[in-house]
Order: structure tokens, then C-alpha cells, then sequence
């Protein structure tokens, strides 16, 4: 699949044309919506909220956002903030609730501190990775807008970011970024392994508003069905207790580490790691 | 943009962010329009400790509305008294700048509002 991030800026890849384009496309539309209430879900609001939504574009989310029923927490009142002039034209035809502003997050989140309930972010932060000045890095540009969006959510908010990453680095270096910042940070894959596969960043602001669980991330999630916690943090503790070096375990893990990094590694049997015999 | 925004915003720009002047952005050549949004007491409720009574009082009285009271109503003062609900109502969401100009009370930088949409977009050396 091609990915626009590669090529163009999201300003200048969004331009009138392929705003049209992506608004009146009824599969990006059901996409997107189902993703904005999957977010919703994430986010798990209790009443009407003020949210910012970054990256609206023409508002496909935010229309779900300030359509909710009372009975589902909304309506919502948003504030959406966005790169691309075409598509905040189109978002202004068609006559969304919230209000819109020409914003690049990788300059950072304009807002003073505490001033939204929650965040949402539907396909947007993927494009945080490719900069296309010299001056400034991919890098950069993630740390200001997280650390933007962390100043900007109210203690106990939660953000929820969908998005694209294009490889496990790109993957690795938004959460790391997010983390960096502050944040409790949490991937939710959808549909694991399948063309479909969603992930969403879930992010919270101070601990203790979740629970029984101290605050722990994986909190976000209890109660949820078809959600398996795949927790990094304790595998990491387990490969702690140390095989000893120079045993068969020990020589298998090296040559599994080689394997995978795309070396030629001789196969395993039963001679692997044995003494030698003594020759006199 | 709404005036409930304006009182979140603040400068972008980075020497700004540890001045006290960046906040509010003081609005300039503002025209304003009226929009019929359905009245959410809940919402105006839930944002009411959240704002900046100050603030938004320079706002509304730059964009020549009555003067609002010295001390913001308590959540419960609000709930029991429909036309002050009503009145915040109208200025925080159902009155938009369509044109105009924010400034910034520290480096004077202007931010363009056109068609509704303020611009922050900076030039990278300001970022």
C-alpha cells in the first residue's frame, strides 16, 4: 500500500483535490468512523466533555464527537486543529460544530495547561515522523506535540491516538516519544495481524483516576472484551534472571538473536554447546 | 472561533510560553457572528472551574459585550439560574470571530482569523 507520509508534507499532500477526495469516500468515512468510536470507547467519558481532536481534517471524527447522544456521554463540544487549509475548507462547508484552527502539532499544542477533558487523533500522528525542512527532525517535532498535549489535558484526561506506523522503529519511536513525556502509554491493536490491523495509542495523564490498579495503563481497558494484555514491562523483568554464559541456553539465545537479525547461523543439534572431548 | 477557545489559547510562539502577558491573546478588527447552537448545561458546567474568569472578562469586554460579574458563578449558582447559563452559553459558544486578529500581549505577534479558522501555522525559526 502506498503510504503519502513518504512523499509530500500533509499540507501540500492534502491539497483541494485530494481533501474531495478523502471526504466524500464512503470507505474512509465507515473507516474513520468506526476508529472516532473505538476512540470514544477508549476514552470511556462519563458526560459532555471538551476534547481536542488533532488532526480533524474535515471533521469526519468531530462529527461523531458532537453527535453522541446523552445517553452516551455527548453531545461533545471539540476543538480541532489541523495542517492542511483544503481540508479545513472542506470542514467548513460542510458545516461542523466544533471550532477549527490552522495548526501544525509538530510545532506544538497552543493551549494552556489543563484546559481539555480528553484528546483524540484519528490517522493523524504518523505524519510527526517525516519532516521535511533541514531544520527540523522527526524527532523534534514528536516531543513538542507530546509534551504539548500533555501540558494541555486536565490531570486524569486521557488521549487516544489511532495511527500508522510504518515500521516497528516508527511504532517504537512514538511510543517512546509519548512516554518521554509523561504519559502512561499503552498500545491496543485491533485486528492483530490481518491487512485491518488498527493501532491506537492510549495515553493518560497522572495515575489514580483508573482504579484498583494504581493507575496502570492496562487499567484503561478492564472490562473490555476480546482484549488480551500483553504486558512489555514484566517480559523484560523475566529476561532479567540471567542464563549463565557459555551454557547450551545461552549459546541457542545468541544464535536465536543472530538468526533474527539476518545472519547465517549454523542449525542446532545435538553437538551444540557440548564439551569437546579431552584428546589425551 | 469561539470565544470558549480563546480562553484556552495562548501563544505559540516559544519565548512566550514563560511569560504571563501570553495569555489571554487579545482579539483586534473583530467581526463577530452569531450561531444557533443547542444549549448543553452539563458541558458548561463541567467547563466553568476550567476557565479563566479574568480572562475571559478582557475578552468580552474588548468585543464590547456587558460587563460579566467580578467573581464567576459557582456551578451550583449556575444551575439554579437559567439566564445566566443562557447568557455564558452565548458568549462562550455561540458567538464566533469570523474575521479579525488575535494578539499576543508579550511579543505582539498577530494571529490571522479568516473565515473563522485562526491561523497558528509559525514560521520555523519562531517554533
Amino acid at each position: 500500500m502506498s503510504r503519502p507520509e513518504d512523499t509530500l508534507a500533509a499540507d501540500v499532500h492534502y491539497d483541494d483535490v485530494e481533501a474531495r477526495k478523502y471526504t466524500t469516500s464512503s470507505r474512509i468515512q465507515n473507516i474513520q468512523a468506526s476508529m472516532t468510536r473505538r476512540a470514544l470507547e477508549l476514552l470511556d467519558l462519563k458526560g459532555p466533555s471538551l476534547i481536542l481532536d488533532v488532526g480533524c481534517g474535515s471533521g469526519l471524527s468531530g462529527e461523531i464527537l458532537s453527535s453522541l447522544d446523552a445517553e452516551e456521554g455527548g453531545p461533545h463540544t471539540w476543538i480541532g486543529m489541523d495542517v492542511s487549509p483544503s481540508m479545513l475548507d472542506i470542514a467548513l462547508q460542510r458545516d461542523v460544530e466544533g471550532d477549527l484552527m490552522l495548526a501544525d502539532i509538530g510545532q506544538g499544542v497552543p493551549f494552556r495547561a489543563g484546559a481539555f477533558d480528553a484528546a483524540i487523533s484519528i490517522s493523524a500522528i504518523q505524519w510527526l515522523c517525516s519532516a521535511e525542512t533541514s531544520d527540523t527532525s522527526p524527532a523534534g517535532r514528536l516531543t513538542r506535540f507530546f509534551n504539548g498535549l500533555y501540558a494541555s489535558l486536565k490531570r486524569g484526561g486521557r488521549a487516544v491516538c489511532q495511527f500508522y506506523p510504518k515500521n516497528d522503529q516508527q511504532r517504537h519511536m512514538i511510543t517512546q516519544a509519548a512516554v518521554k513525556a509523561g504519559f502512561g502509554a499503552g498500545l491496543l491493536e485491533d485486528d492483530p495481524g490481518t491487512k485491518n490491523v488498527k493501532l491506537y495509542l492510549v495515553l493518560t495523564v497522572g495515575g489514580g483516576s483508573i482504579e484498583n490498579n494504581g493507575g496502570d495503563i492496562t487499567g484503561v481497558v478492564e472490562g473490555m472484551e476480546d482484549v488480551d494484555v500483553l504486558d512489555a514491562r514484566k517480559q523484560l523483568k523475566s529476561n532479567n534472571t540471567t542464563v549463565k554464559k557459555g551454557s547450551k541456553a545461552w549459546i541457542i539465545k545468541k544464535k536465536e538473536q543472530m538468526e533474527r537479525k539476518g545472519k547465517v547461523v549454523k542449525s542446532t543439534s545435538k553437538f551444540t554447546g557440548r564439551k569437546r572431548r579431552i584428546a589425551f | 472561533m469561539k470565544i470558549l477557545s480563546i480562553n484556552f489559547l495562548s501563544c505559540a510562539i516559544k519565548a512566550c510560553k514563560s511569560s504571563s502577558d501570553s495569555f489571554p491573546l487579545h482579539a483586534k478588527d473583530a467581526e463577530l457572528v452569531q450561531d444557533e447552537i443547542e444549549l448543553n448545561p452539563d458541558m458548561i458546567i463541567n467547563v466553568l472551574p476550567r476557565l479563566d474568569w479574568a480572562a475571559l472578562r478582557t475578552t468580552s469586554s474588548e468585543l464590547g459585550f456587558p460587563q460579566l460579574p467580578e467573581q464567576p458563578p459557582t456551578p451550583f449558582e449556575l444551575k439554579a439560574d437559567e439566564t445566566l447559563l443562557k447568557d455564558l452559553h452565548h458568549l462562550l459558544l455561540e458567538t464566533q470571530i469570523s474575521e479579525g486578529k488575535l494578539v499576543c500581549g508579550n511579543c505582539g505577534h498577530e494571529y490571522a482569523i479568516k473565515e473563522g479558522i485562526a491561523n497558528f501555522l509559525l514560521p520555523s525559526h519562531l517554533v
